[in-house]
């Protein structure tokens, strides 16, 4: 009984400053925001001041626009974690191996990370970019496509482009991660594996996902998390378009707020924003318990 | 076949052709990788060292006829505080002396919490994980109007440390997550030993569990300074002079009403990846240095 | 637990209780625009020219044109700027929202007959005004008339019909694929191009009362002719994704004759050092119907007051002081005045261009303001949006605009 009071004492003290930094920047905004989707603050609206109760919520969940926007944004977040997580994990592998120009590999796998997404969005815009771009000038070079194409341009591309414009900068932190994952596993249990006659993918299959599991799992959370809250790359490459293609909750949020004036709309948005990725992340973290379990 | 290659690995010292077949086939790969790496990273030189007018050309020309470093002596040089390039390399420190702190300070704060959350029993500890989570689920668009009102009404506004304080505050929930994990991964049995041998709990945890937890706080580390290098919204609320405004900014002030300057804005590209990139260098060999000790993960 | 929610508490309660900085003389804090219109070293001697007159002192801060709404959304009310640049199309939302003051009795009080109304215009709501005009702009038709004469047409086209003609001419020629080219990304721009072509097919989208009137004949008629350019493959497919950047490189680069676009394009397109075309393409006033001679989209940008400012009236002296006849005669090559007498001025035609003048001078008789409501920004997104639906041909101009006026009406209903 003691013995269980120190230990509570002693997470406390290494949990307070943690608490202090995280919450006190960030309790007031969260209760105001909530309050904000509860009562009607729009300056513009003439029910400005009137408490709305779930309205709000009621409202948002019932527009079409609102699934439209939730349709988009899981595409995106399911799309680019997922190339994330699978290229991550190859490159990961591949660069856990020992081969020559593996250390020149290693050293420049950070670099697409190291770009800031204002010159990663820029970029992948120009590069993309219909009438001078150099993607649809190599393109046609290769003869792979008959005349420059407008990639951004065209609704049943746009959103893929943007797939493919994060999934390039951001690989590199799964790939981080999971290498680091790698190093903590003992080399030995792959000799005595390999001792046994197990074959790669059998040893990748026993051991290495068994031990990555976890870090696998944190990976995918913290990518939901940040994938679903996206915005600089919507607003530098599209901006929702074109014709709302690429149009997701972040972005919504961010017009409501920041172009309509309508505030509550946004708070609204941004809870059930983050209502979402909870729901989410609890159903990974269900998922990942039960696999522990077995 | 079992049998052929447990021969290779027990009695033949040189490298047997399938051993090379396999390094082949990891160096195809290995180029591929670089490929796709480089490639975009190239086009980015290039364009910040074309002329203007090659950059809009169609057909485009991919290895220009000449080339200009007017751009990078443009940075470097300008004294006039008007000058976005000026800007720009005012902009580079103060993210950079930003970036380390809160990385420095995420660490530190952070990992005490992460290793609570992973090795000490304590009650509320999967509720307050959760809640510490969630702060990070709700989009800063929704925070930054009355976020605006706090620091406006204490005289916050425009300055760095502030802004330490508020990427900490989204930084940490992340170095606990991360971290909690890196620090679940080692076995309870080493605390035990090190308590036997008289240790204290913190001579513990900094002796024993931050050596081991070693690459995952050099990661944890590079996700924290890039997630303060990179971020754009806060600071575009919460600078306004040159005393604060970070890179991202400073780099959006490229571009005018109507137009993108993509030759500068891939010049600031170059040059602001080159610190985490170079910070990224230096710290990699304890990323991928290997368990010396071994038998971490059981 | 209980100890680290108290912590909490008491850092927050230490930070409330740091002295926030207090000014002592009147000192006006102002948020201006970096990198369009007048350049950040002429407001900056405007301003030093200012307080050595008045002895007021102005902190002027610059920020990109992306970063006034975010900055001004989250300071108008706490006072954080005194002045501040903004759009033409946000006074009416400014104005209803509370964020800017009413300085209608000193407006009154200027001689507003030489000011040219367009530009006023931007500036009220419900009969008052809110803001000072001070940048001018506005779109015109850039011609190619190399292109255009090796076609074989020596006039620029001053109708649509006689543009498409030589539209149509240009491209059998094979002189160019796409001979028109317009900024029909899902932005702003879309709208202002838009609001050029239907209002010289004679359409308006709110009438005199600011009752909106999107789906008049005139509007399909004018959205039905900027689908059928992309249909008949004489305007660039790729201005779906164009801002006006885009428009301007395509111009430049010599593959397109005809663009619309602000008074910036001039100058870059005849700047050899970025531009192929150089000497090749003239200014001239959007070409029309035989409903309307002309139009153009009003974008200029107003100085307008917060609502937070503890000095308006210095405040005005400012503004006054930045829009006057002498400031913006002295500084034209960057952005034209609004005062009309100043284009009778040998010095100001000098400076901003013989040519530039005189198109502006025929084109600025022509403006057309965005509807002036303050929904108009969210009415905006849900244009761009269907409108590049009917560019796409996947909704007739007819169905995008019955559904655009019925957004409309709701929007002016809340």
């Amino acid at each position: 009984m003691l013995l269980k009071k120190a230990e509570e004492r002693y997470a406390l003290k290494l949990i307070t400053p943690s608490i202090v930094v995280v919450m006190g920047v960030i309790i007031i905004p969260i209760i105001t925001t909530f309050i904000y989707s509860l009562v009607n603050i729009d300056p513009l609206s003439s029910h400005r001041g009137e408490f709305a109760g779930l309205s709000f919520y009621i409202s948002a969940l019932t527009s079409s626009a609102f699934w439209a926007d939730l349709r988009r944004t899981l595409y995106f977040t399911i799309a680019s974690t997922a190339a994330e997580t699978v290229f991550g994990l190859l490159v990961a592998l591949l660069l856990n191996q020992s081969f020559p120009g593996v250390r020149f590999l290693r050293s420049i796998i950070i670099i697409p990370w190291a770009i800031p997404t204002v010159v990663n969005g820029s970029l992948w815009k120009l590069m993309l970019n219909g009438e001078y771009g150099v993607v649809n000038a190599i393109l046609t070079k290769l003869h792979l496509l008959s005349a420059y194409q407008s990639f951004l341009g065209s609704p049943k591309t746009a959103m893929m482009c943007i797939v493919i414009a994060d999934a390039w900068k951001m690989t590199p932190l799964a790939v981080i991660f999971f290498l680091a994952a790698l190093q903590g596993i003992n080399p030995t249990v792959y000799e005595a594996a390999r001792v046994d006659g197990a074959g790669a993918l059998q040893r990748f299959k026993a051991i290495t996902l068994p031990a990555l599991a976890p870090t696998i799992m944190v990976v995918i959370v913290m990518r939901t998390v940040e994938k679903f809250k996206a915005f600089d790359i919507f607003y530098l490459m599209t901006r929702g378009g074109p014709a709302n293609s690429t149009r997701t909750l972040m972005y919504t949020t961010y017009l409501q707020a920041f172009t309509n004036l309508n505030y509550s709309e946004a708070a609204t948005c941004a809870y059930l924003i983050a209502i979402i990725v909870g729901i989410l992340t609890l159903v990974y973290l269900r998922i990942m318990r039960r696999e522990e379990n077995i | 076949m079992r049998k052929e290659m447990r021969k290779e690995k027990t009695f033949s010292p040189q490298k047997s052709s399938r051993q090379r077949r396999t390094q082949t086939l990891y160096m195809i790969f290995g180029f591929l990788l670089a490929v796709v790496i480089l490639a975009p990273v190239v086009w980015m030189l290039l364009t910040s060292v074309m002329q203007p007018v090659d950059l809009t050309a169609k057909p485009l020309r991919l290895i220009p006829k000449q080339i200009t470093l007017e751009r990078y002596s443009h940075i470097f040089k300008s004294a006039s505080s008007s000058d976005p390039a000026y800007v720009f390399r005012i902009a580079l420190k103060n993210s950079f002396i930003i970036a380390v702190s809160v990385t420095i300070l995420s660490l530190v704060i952070g990992t005490l919490a992460a290793y609570a959350f992973a090795h000490v029993r304590f009650r509320g500890r999967n509720a307050l994980m959760l809640l510490i989570l969630f702060t990070y689920m709700v989009p800063p668009a929704a925070l930054i109007i009355p976020l605006y009102r706090i620091y406006n009404s204490l005289g916050l506004l425009d300055r760095r440390w502030p802004l330490v304080i508020l990427y900490l505050s989204f930084v940490i929930p992340f170095i606990i997550w991360v971290m909690q994990d890196f620090f679940g991964s080692i076995s309870k049995t080493y605390e035990e030993a090190a308590q036997v041998d008289g240790a204290t709990r913190l001579q513990t945890l900094l002796y024993i569990f931050l050596p081991i937890a070693r690459p995952g706080a050099v990661a944890a580390g590079i996700l924290a300074f890039l997630m303060s290098w990179d971020e754009f919204f806060y600071a575009l609320i919460f600078t306004s002079s040159l005393s604060s405004k970070t890179m991202t900014i400073a780099i959006e002030e490229f571009n005018g009403k109507f137009t993108i300057d993509y030759g500068m804005i891939s010049t600031a590209g170059i040059l602001g990846s080159l610190i985490p990139v170079m910070i990224t260098i230096i710290f990699q060999k304890y990323i991928v240095m290997g368990m010396t000790a071994g038998g971490v993960k059981e | 637990m209980k100890k680290a929610v108290l912590l909490a508490a008491v850092a927050s309660l230490m930070l409330t209780l740091a002295t926030p900085a207090m000014a002592e003389d009147v000192t006006l804090n102002a948020l201006f625009m970096k990198q369009a219109g007048y350049s950040e070293d002429d407001v900056t001697a405007m301003t030093e020219a200012f307080t050595a007159e008045t002895g007021i002192a102005v902190n002027p801060t610059f920020v990109a044109y992306e970063e006034l709404a975010p900055k001004i959304l989250t300071s108008a009310t706490s006072g954080g700027y005194d002045v501040i640049l903004g759009d033409c199309i946000w006074p009416a939302q400014f104005a209803k929202a509370g964020l800017v003051l009413d300085v209608t009795d000193k407006v009154e009080a200027l001689d507003l007959d030489d000011i040219y109304q367009g530009a006023l215009d931007a500036t009220r709501y419900e009969g008052k005004y809110y803001g000072m005009p001070w940048l001018n702009d506005v779109k015109y038709m850039f011609v190619n008339k190399e292109l255009l004469s090796q076609a074989g047409i020596d006039e620029v086209p001053a109708t649509w019909d006689a543009l498409i003609e030589d539209a149509k001419a240009v491209k059998e020629a094979g002189i160019c694929e796409y001979p028109i080219v317009g900024c029909y990304a899902q932005a702003e721009c879309l709208i202002c191009d838009y609001t050029c072509i239907a209002g010289s097919f004679g359409g308006a989208f709110v009438d005199e009362n600011n009752q909106p009137t999107l789906n008049s004949e005139e509007n399909v008629a004018a959205l039905d002719f900027m689908a059928s350019t992309l249909a008949d493959g004489l305007c660039n497919p790729k201005s779906l994704e164009m801002i006006e950047d885009d428009v301007l490189s395509t111009f430049a680069a010599g593959n397109a004759v005809f663009a619309i676009n602000w008074t910036y394009q001039y100058a870059s397109m005849n700047d050899e050092s970025q531009s192929s075309v150089a000497g090749q393409g003239v200014i001239t006033p959007i070409p029309g119907t035989d409903k309307a001679e002309s139009a153009t989209v009003n974008g200029g940008m107003p100085l307008m007051i917060t609502a937070g400012s503890t000095h308006p009236d210095e405040a005005w002296e400012y503004m006054l002081f930045l829009a006057s006849k002498e400031m913006q005669a002295k500084y034209c090559a960057n952005a034209l005045p609004i005062w009309k007498s100043l284009y009778e001025d040998a010095q100001v035609k000098e400076t901003a261009g013989e040519e530039v003048v005189a198109a502006s001078q025929i084109q600025f008789d022509y403006i057309v303001n965005r509807p002036m409501v303050p929904y108009y920004n969210e009415l905006s997104t849900s244009m761009q949006a269907e409108i590049q639906l009917v560019l796409l041909g996947q909704k007739t101009a007819q169905e995008a605009l019955d559904g655009l006026q019925e957004t409309a009406l709701k929007l002016a209903e809340s």
